[in-house]
């Protein structure tokens, strides 16, 4: 009984990991099983379940069970798992290609109906895996294999999707950023119910430095802002910065501490259970606005396991099923 | 009053074919239904076909928008809905416009005149009132004006005249009823439990299946409205019995498998018709450990399915031709992640949405071999409404035991069409207890069995176990994902073998009828059974040395059957398709068979199987 505690090398796998040098999966692999070191997952009743691309191997890199499926249908046979087994730890891997565009129904579903699951969505804004074509979350105007005259449609925020397909709890958080990610992963696993956490992630060979912007750890404290519940919504590297609502345009804006009369006071409170107020944080966009991460949104409320469960136990209680007299129901007669 | 008691004043008959049509709103489907209850209550034989319209309710009084409800029943034994019905309740002009064709010359028609009015008529594309003319001259015809009547039976219960005309249904019955000396209280207890809550509802309805039967009894009965006598079925296996569509029994038959495995089943499904009836089901069957998950769509559904297998449940997924097309990526996923899975196809007339509520055999091709890749499943075929429940066991046996999806073939057919049931005892069936891996020792997620070659199945939650699955090709020895072109050849080797080597465990093929080695051969699968069987008993009472085989082990094949077939000079296939299993059979046999096919969204008539065995063997010249 008195096992050792495991550490995030139990959770590697005798797999060579497959990723091209530099891949910001690999620190992501690396923050996750760091996180189910520090949360003391059970390796057997841990499963990862991903769909198809370069993030959708991860399962195969991580010592619990796993299962690598088909392109966008991971939501889908997660729900399977975890109906079949609420007991089981369910994570899901899926890409902005996997999650968004093939299984974008799928994604909509699994967050509606609230299936008690971690959503980490790996988001590149390409895809990686068939070569570098854009994606549903590229930015206008990229220049892919598919669109060398530059793409036209316009992208979509994954975190603004899962809040309207009603997610009740939306994260977000970057690939290289070590000490906040196995946090963000930790609260996502406490929270019951669909967890959808978007992680920015470097793909160093078909969109290298897409996110430089507010990711450069130089000028992160500029662009980037973490949130905590009850906290005031302050960041710069001087914290001279902050996100205040600006009551007559119904907006944010970014005021500065000390300037034009603006107190501390004056700065937002971050309320992750306010779901208006976290549409209009996932929505910032650097440079004009800091890049919101870290919980954003949570506001639980009973999965949809847990209530089919309810419902099959309800009918179950004080029955003794009797298949003989089932198929007996209803009107029958006797050849004698 | 003239009533009429005595047995003398009934013609006996061995069977009688009866059709109720009318407007989708008019509730056929219910009157054939009760109709069919009190014709098994009183142990006759019967079978039935309902055959209704894909829109809810189509415009009023439009040919589109008729539902009929056919009836065969008999004191020798049935198996089909009857080619030709003997006695046609009409409730519109368009229910008789689009019923009349199939109508045995010299039938009954009874019609309700009171609908026979100048709108319905231009509705159903009368430019004369048929009634009135010698259109019908080849029937007897019965005018009511069953509108009125139906009005005057329930006027005393103060409903309203919309609420009253509800009831034309009941008024009909009760005449019907009459006609074949059936006993109304199973219909009015019926109606009293159903309409419970609304005493006026139910006694209107009351009201007129009384005064239809009354009319029968007492009214100036014309000479063409007789009374007929069709006794008990006495061949019948004594027992209890109720009666049961395919839908029903396949479900039952699903949850029977699980009871005799051992294992609780989810269904993830997404409507469509006509396999909707299957969740229906099952939803409500949670005592039984029966989970239910309506998914987002077709891909969820099986997708739900196949991770609830990872999980250690029997994942099931239902659904009709174009879902199916849907789940097929998904299909490929559990074949090579070898997981067990029910996918059941209650088909439709195709291709594409088709015809939705008629019937066809045409997606054979695709449950055999509609995949990508070399992607070999096991298929099964049910035959008869009851037959749905057997094929339902065995489905869930070969899928567990062999960690296999299997694919159920059902049709819109058998899932709606009623027969009467010997309920089975649960107890009396073989039991097949699931077994997972729980010893780590030597473990590798691809282990097999040497005399199946199915894998182990060691579901999350087991310690020690600990293992990855997924779409790519894995190592034959380890499980791990491999790109090694020689073991992609071992492994796909594999996996035909194994599904190959089920034929050793499943029912020899047998001649349902006639001799092994013959004359002709009247090949079918499905829910061809009953015509085929009628048409193979006709042929050999006029002397034709026919014999009925009836193929329920799609793939694999029953190993004897090659053997069967070749011991016959000729071989008729027969399917509602255009030549599916011809096909199948000639690419594993090389046999040379005549292909009889039909795709008009109808079962068979007897007289068209027999028609052709006449002439293969050259007895219709």
């Amino acid at each position: 009984m008195n096992k050792q505690p495991l550490s995030f090398k139990d959770f590697e796998t005798d797999q060579e990991v497959r990723w091209c040098p530099g891949c910001g999966d690999y620190a992501i692999l690396k923050a996750v099983q760091m996180t189910l070191a520090n949360i003391g997952s059970t390796p057997e009743n841990t499963v990862f379940v991903s769909g198809i691309g370069c993030s959708s191997r991860f399962p195969y890199y991580v010592e619990t069970y796993g299962f690598h499926t088909i392109h966008g249908r991971a939501p889908a046979v997660a729900t399977g798992v975890k109906l079949a087994n609420p007991k089981l730890d369910v994570w899901l891997v899926t890409g902005d290609g996997d999650g968004l565009s093939i299984g974008g129904n799928h994604m909509l579903h699994v967050l509606r109906r609230n299936v008690n699951m971690q959503i980490m969505l790996f988001n590149n804004e390409i895809y990686g895996l068939t070569k570098g074509q854009y994606s549903p979350t590229s930015k206008q105007g990229t220049k892919s294999p598919s669109t060398p005259f530059g793409s036209v449609d316009l992208p979509l925020n994954p975190c603004s999707f899962a809040i309207g397909a009603g997610a009740r709890f939306v994260a977000r958080g970057i690939d290289t950023a070590l000490k906040a990610l196995p946090h963000t992963l930790e609260r996502a696993r406490d929270h019951i119910g669909a967890s959808f956490i978007e992680i920015y992630q470097n793909c160093i060979v078909y969109n290298d430095k897409t996110f430089e912007h507010f990711t450069l750890k130089k000028q992160a404290a500029n662009t980037q802002i973490h949130v905590e519940h009850g906290q005031a919504m302050i960041f710069g590297t001087d914290k001279d910065k902050g996100l205040h609502f600006d009551k007559e345009n119904f907006a944010l804006e970014v005021v500065i501490i000390g300037e034009n009369g603006i107190t501390e006071a004056d700065i937002l409170i971050h309320d992750e259970t306010n779901k208006l107020m976290a549409q209009m944080l996932v929505e910032l966009t650097a440079p004009d606005f800091p890049v919101v991460c870290g919980v954003i949104y949570c506001n639980p409320t009973q999965s949809y396991d847990d209530a089919v469960h309810e419902q099959m136990n309800k009918a179950k209680k004080g029955k003794k099923p009797d298949f003989n007299a089932l198929l007996r129901q209803g009107r029958t007669w006797t050849v004698e | 009053m003239n009533v009429q008691t005595d047995a003398q004043d009934f013609e006996e008959l061995d069977s009688v074919c009866v059709r109720f049509a009318g407007d989708s709103g008019d509730g056929m489907q219910l009157t054939g239904n009760q109709f069919s209850v009190v014709t098994a209550l009183e142990g006759s034989d019967f079978a039935t076909f309902p055959d209704f319209p894909a829109e809810i309710r189509a415009p009023v009084g439009t040919t589109f928008g008729v539902s009929a409800f056919q009836i065969n029943f008999g004191s020798v034994e049935i198996s089909t809905a009857g080619d030709e019905p003997d006695v046609l309740v009409a409730m519109n002009p368009a229910a008789l416009k689009v019923s009349l064709s199939g109508l045995r010359k010299g039938g009954l028609i009874v019609v309700d005149e009171g609908s026979f009015n100048e709108r319905n008529l231009h509705k159903a594309g009368y430019s004369e009132n048929p009634l009135e003319n010698d259109s019908l001259s080849d029937f007897q015809v019965q005018k009511l004006d069953i509108t009125k009547m139906t009005l005057e039976a329930v006027k005393e219960t103060g409903l309203g005249k919309k609420d009253a005309l509800r009831c034309k249904n009941m008024w009909t019955l009760g005449l019907v009823l009459w006609m074949f000396g059936r006993p109304r209280k199973p219909i009015t207890d019926w109606l009293e439990q159903k309409f419970v809550k609304i005493p006026d509802v139910a006694l209107a309805n009351i009201c007129a299946l009384n005064a239809g039967h009354a009319y029968g009894e007492t009214a100036e009965v014309s000479s063409n409205l007789h009374r007929y006598i069709v006794r008990k079925h006495t061949e019948e296996e004594t027992g209890e019995y109720s009666t049961i569509n395919g839908n029903q029994a396949l479900a039952w038959g699903l949850v029977a498998g699980s009871e005799l495995a051992e294992i609780d089943i989810m269904l993830g499904t997404y409507p469509i018709t006509p396999a909707s009836a299957l969740l229906h089901t099952l939803s409500g069957l949670k005592e039984f450990g029966v989970m239910t998950f309506q998914a987002e769509d077709e891909i969820a559904a099986v997708c739900g399915a196949i991770g609830a297998s990872f999980a250690g449940k029997l994942g099931i997924t239902s659904s009709s031709g174009p879902g199916i097309a849907l789940k097929t990526e998904a299909i490929g996923l559990a074949i090579s992640t070898e997981l067990p899975l029910v996918i059941v196809d209650v088909q439709r007339a195709g291709p594409s949405t088709g015809l939705p509520t008629k019937t066809e055999q045409s997606d054979l091709y695709q449950a055999v071999w509609g995949r990508n890749g070399d992607a070999p499943i096991v298929v099964l075929a049910a035959s008869t409404p009851q037959d749905c429940f057997k094929v339902g066991i065995e489905a869930v046996r070969l899928a567990i035991k062999y960690m296999t999806p299997v694919m159920l073939l059902s049709d819109g057919y058998i899932g709606n069409a009623s027969e009467p049931w010997k309920i089975p005892d649960i107890n009396t069936f073989e039991k097949f207890p699931v077994q997972y891996c729980t010893d780590p020792k030597g473990f590798y997620p691809f282990k097999r069995d040497p005399k199946t070659l199915a894998r182990v199945w060691a579901k999350p939650g087991t310690p020690e176990l600990l293992h990855r699955i997924g779409g790519i090709e894995k190592d034959y020895d380890t499980g791990h994902i491999s790109y090694d072109a020689d073991n992609h050849q071992k492994m796909s080797n594999v996996r035909a073998a194994k599904i190959a080597g089920i034929a050793n465990d499943i029912a020899k093929q047998t001649v349902e009828l006639g001799n092994a080695g013959g004359k002709i051969a009247v090949v079918g699968w499905g829910s061809t059974r009953g015509s085929i069987h009628q048409a193979v008993r006709r042929a050999r009472k006029e002397g034709i040395d026919a014999s009925h085989v009836h193929i329920g082990n799609i793939w694999p094949l029953p190993p004897n059957l090659e053997e069967i077939l070749n011991s016959f000079d000729k071989v008729i296939i027969a399917e509602m398709n255009m030549g599916q299993m011809n096909v199948l059979l000639r690419s594993q046999y090389l046999l040379d068979a005549y292909s009889l096919t039909k795709v008009t969204g109808q079962p068979f008539k007897i007289s068209e199987i027999l028609d052709c065995i006449r002439q293969q063997v050259g007895a219709d010249k």
